[in-house]
């Protein structure tokens, strides 16, 4: 009746898990009061959880990055907090068995549960905006995108309390990851919920590239996008093309743990290679899936701040697009140590060292958009210019570790965790904070607290700087990945250095956290201009913050990259135009539905509880069905009810 | 025909992309397609089990049979020809086929270079033993 699942499932005799549980326990129904003292529940559903306004489920998108940042980085406190204890004699805090399934959980949530809800989610708010579109092209298809990644990350963390998490490391490379050797539920929880959140992450990318494909407003041809949205275009392509590997892949080990079958094992003619081999396939894009969005903002926020256009616009989209097919063409270089020969090594670092080319050339033109501009120094920008001293360092060890030789000196060590936190957090995480920054008065109608903002900057950017700079040098030590406990006391100090810059970082997340307050409670004192409060350039400034459900009430014309400040240097002729009517989506409950069978079905094939499985597939199938044929999906709003609606949002912002 | 992307209601100026759609292919396009497709399976269930053929001619004309079932399907079923309007198709199915392409000549490559490099994992395993 209930598969593996019993009661010894959940941890009761470890205190650190049985804490954590406990807070979070209490914390989730301290909200669940808090909505029902409020009496917010039906506000909830009605404009939050059934949603299909893109706006919105962006916001939801990036708030679930949010709180999974926090996860991720408990987990990387903790495990800071180990090494820098357990030296010698000493044991530490945590036993290997706990150290291995947080270091699997801390990556696997920061790439799939962090980076990626807080990229997509700042593409699907901006994005439509900045293309002068009323939504994106399936409005319902993006709720259920949205609520099947939710639904991986709850199953994930329902692994903290009931059973574990893989101990295989963020990949789960097998033979490990096989049932011989994982044969608890740690690698099903790791595979399911990357399983139903990756289903919904290539859905939201199909969505975004028939958007800006097919929904761009009058004029504006593709050589006229705005930077981030070539960059939306450029990563969602990558998600249409990378993420079914990443689908079949799982699909293949998860039939060798459930059914026998031996795609990756040693007996029976397989060859557990070959998952190394796809998973790369699929990795090596999701790199450039996550940073080529940030690259798209750092574009956005230099060139407005420095009031120019960006340098060399063709010049980027050419970049962006040499480095979507060429992220198809190393993914080799992950692998370099175990056995391809050296014809495969050279070649493959060799392309590796060529994606470096068109990197460069967009730092060049961040730089030159910057030279003779009249740079404000924002915290946008701060993020920016961090961003780009970091990630070029991170990008110079990058191309060391290109050079196979050297590759087999470096991998698997602290050099190579140090290389790609540089590059992740120098590009990605600081990508998003400046994107957050940038559009949050456009998203809510007032700006964040600046000072706070640029406090939290320093001391991320330092406390980055002290808790990885230290690894590069371990590593050239021999300090391996993934340890839990080391003898060699000569690297006690390093690993105390990279405690103080976690501990930094965790102030940094505290400032940020206090921003958010207080920016919340004196939002009336930071509503000023908040329609566009940076001068900007591109469409998504020039309707009202926050945008109402259908953005424009006229739809915007692009003449040229940067349509708002050209429309902005002419003067003004309030064109009388009279306002058409808008067919506007209903909002739905379908992408809440998936997703809650999503976590059910999920849960019962982890547990091998094949009935819930199968019944909550046969629900989800129902349910889709029925939604196929509702023909009452869309509402009208009349020129008269556009006129109403106008008049209330220009007097409120 | 209720297509409802051809519902003039819904195709208005708030959704243009709901406009702009090429012919479907006709009937009579299908049903060619269904039969030369129905042709093509049917010749390679006949060859398979061949006992007057080489195992080499037959999984030759097994490939060329696969193959000619894609086209079939590409041009009678995905509609993608040389026409103007087909253009962002024909790109797309490009790019699809380059993405393919690189994956699956560059794992044989990888794979048949660790099959050659490496010993075998059981081996190995015992190795360890």
């Amino acid at each position: 009746m209930f598969g593996k699942l019993t009661l010894q499932a959940i941890p009761f005799d470890q205190p650190i898990i049985m804490g954590t549980c406990l807070a979070i326990i209490i914390g989730i129904l301290a909200i669940l009061g808090l909505i029902t003292y409020k009496r917010r529940w039906a506000w909830l559903w009605t404009e939050w959880l059934t949603t299909v306004d893109h706006k919105r489920i962006g916001i939801m998108y990036i708030l679930l990055a949010a709180v999974m940042l926090l996860r991720g980085f408990s987990d990387a406190i903790m495990m800071r907090s180990q090494q820098a204890l357990a030296s010698a004699n000493a044991q530490g805090f945590l036993p290997p068995e706990h150290y291995d399934q947080i270091f699997s959980a801390h990556g696997t949530i920061m790439i799939f549960f962090m980076a990626m809800p807080f990229v997509v989610g700042l593409m699907n708010f901006v994005m439509p905006l900045q293309i002068g579109a009323r939504d994106v092209a399936f409005p319902v298809l993006n709720s259920i995108s949205f609520w099947l990644t939710a639904a991986g990350a709850l199953l994930i963390n329902i692994s903290l309390g009931v059973g574990e998490f893989a101990r295989t490391g963020w990949l789960a490379y097998p033979p490990l990851s096989e049932l011989p050797f994982s044969p608890g539920v740690g690698v099903d929880y790791y595979l399911w919920s990357l399983q139903i959140s990756g289903v919904g992450t290539l859905l939201s990318g199909v969505n975004l590239v028939t958007t800006i494909l097919k929904l761009r407003a009058p004029g504006m041809t593709l050589s006229r996008m705005p930077v981030f949205t070539w960059t939306a275009l450029a990563a969602n392509m990558l998600i249409i093309a990378a993420f079914p590997i990443l689908t079949a892949t799982f699909a293949m080990l998860l039939a060798d743990r459930y059914l026998g079958m031996h795609f990756f094992t040693n007996d029976g003619g397989g060859n557990p290679m070959m998952y190394i081999n796809l998973i790369w396939t699929w990795g090596h894009p999701e790199v450039y899936i996550l940073i080529l969005p940030a690259f798209g903002i750092f574009s956005e926020v230099i060139a407005t701040f420095s009031r120019k256009p960006l340098f060399g616009y063709r010049s980027m989209v050419v970049a962006t697009m040499v480095i979507t097919l060429l992220a198809f063409t190393t993914w080799l270089h992950h692998f370099f140590t175990m056995g391809s020969g050296a014809d495969v090594n050279g070649f493959f670092g060799i392309t590796t060292m060529v994606i470096a080319i068109p990197t460069g050339v967009k730092i060049f033109n961040w730089l030159f958009t910057m030279y003779g501009g009249r740079v404000r120094f924002t915290s946008p920008v701060l993020w920016t210019i961090g961003f780009m001293v970091t990630f070029t360092i991170g990008g110079m060890t990058g191309v060391l570790l290109a050079v196979p030789p050297a590759d087999f000196v470096l991998h698997n060590s602290l050099f190579l965790i140090a290389h790609f936190h540089n590059v992740i957090i120098g590009g990605v995480v600081f990508g998003c904070f400046a994107g957050l920054t940038y559009w949050f008065p456009k998203a809510f109608g007032f700006r964040l607290h600046e000072g706070l903002g640029k406090a939290a900057f320093w001391f991320w950017l330092v406390g980055f700087y002290l808790a990885f700079m230290p690894l590069y040098v371990l590593g050239f030590m021999g300090m391996t990945r993934r340890m839990n406990h080391y003898d060699d006391p000569a690297w006690l100090p390093y690993l105390l250095v990279a405690e103080c810059g976690a501990v930094c970082i965790l102030i940094g997340i505290l400032l940020q956290i206090a921003q958010l307050v207080w920016s919340i409670r004196k939002r009336d004192q930071l509503r000023t201009n908040a329609r566009d409060p940076w001068d900007g350039r591109t469409l998504e400034w020039s309707t009202t913050s926050p945008p109402p459900a259908y953005n424009f009430a006229l739809l915007p014309k692009a003449d040229t990259v940067d349509a708002f400040w050209e429309a902005k240097q002419e003067v003004a002729e309030p064109a009388e135009q009279a306002y058409e009517s808008i067919e506007m989506p209903k909002n739905s409950w379908l992408g809440f539905a998936i997703s809650f069978f999503a976590v059910l079905g999920g849960f019962g094939m982890i547990w091998h509880i094949f009935w819930m499985g199968v019944l909550s597939l046969l629900a989800i199938v129902a349910l889709l069905g029925w939604y196929s044929w509702d023909e009452d999906d869309e509402y009208e709003l009349t020129p008269y009810d556009i006129d109403r609606l106008e008049r209330v949002t220009i007097h409120a912002g | 025909m209720t297509n409802p992307l051809h519902d003039p209601r819904r195709a208005n100026r708030s959704t243009p992309s709901l406009q702009a759609h090429g012919h479907h292919g006709s009937w009579l396009g299908y049903v060619i397609g269904y039969g030369v497709a129905i042709l093509l399976t049917v010749a390679a269930f006949a060859i398979a089990p061949s006992k007057h053929m080489a195992p080499f001619s037959i999984e030759a004309a097994l490939v060329v049979l696969a193959i000619a079932q894609m086209i079939v399907h590409l041009i009678f079923f995905l509609h993608i020809n040389t026409a103007p309007e087909q253009k962002t198709n024909v790109m797309a199915f490009g790019a699809t086929m380059l993405i393919i392409a690189i994956v699956v000549i560059g794992s044989l490559w990888i794979m048949s270079h660790l099959a050659a490099n490496m010993a075998p994992m059981d081996h190995l395993m015992n190795m360890q033993r």
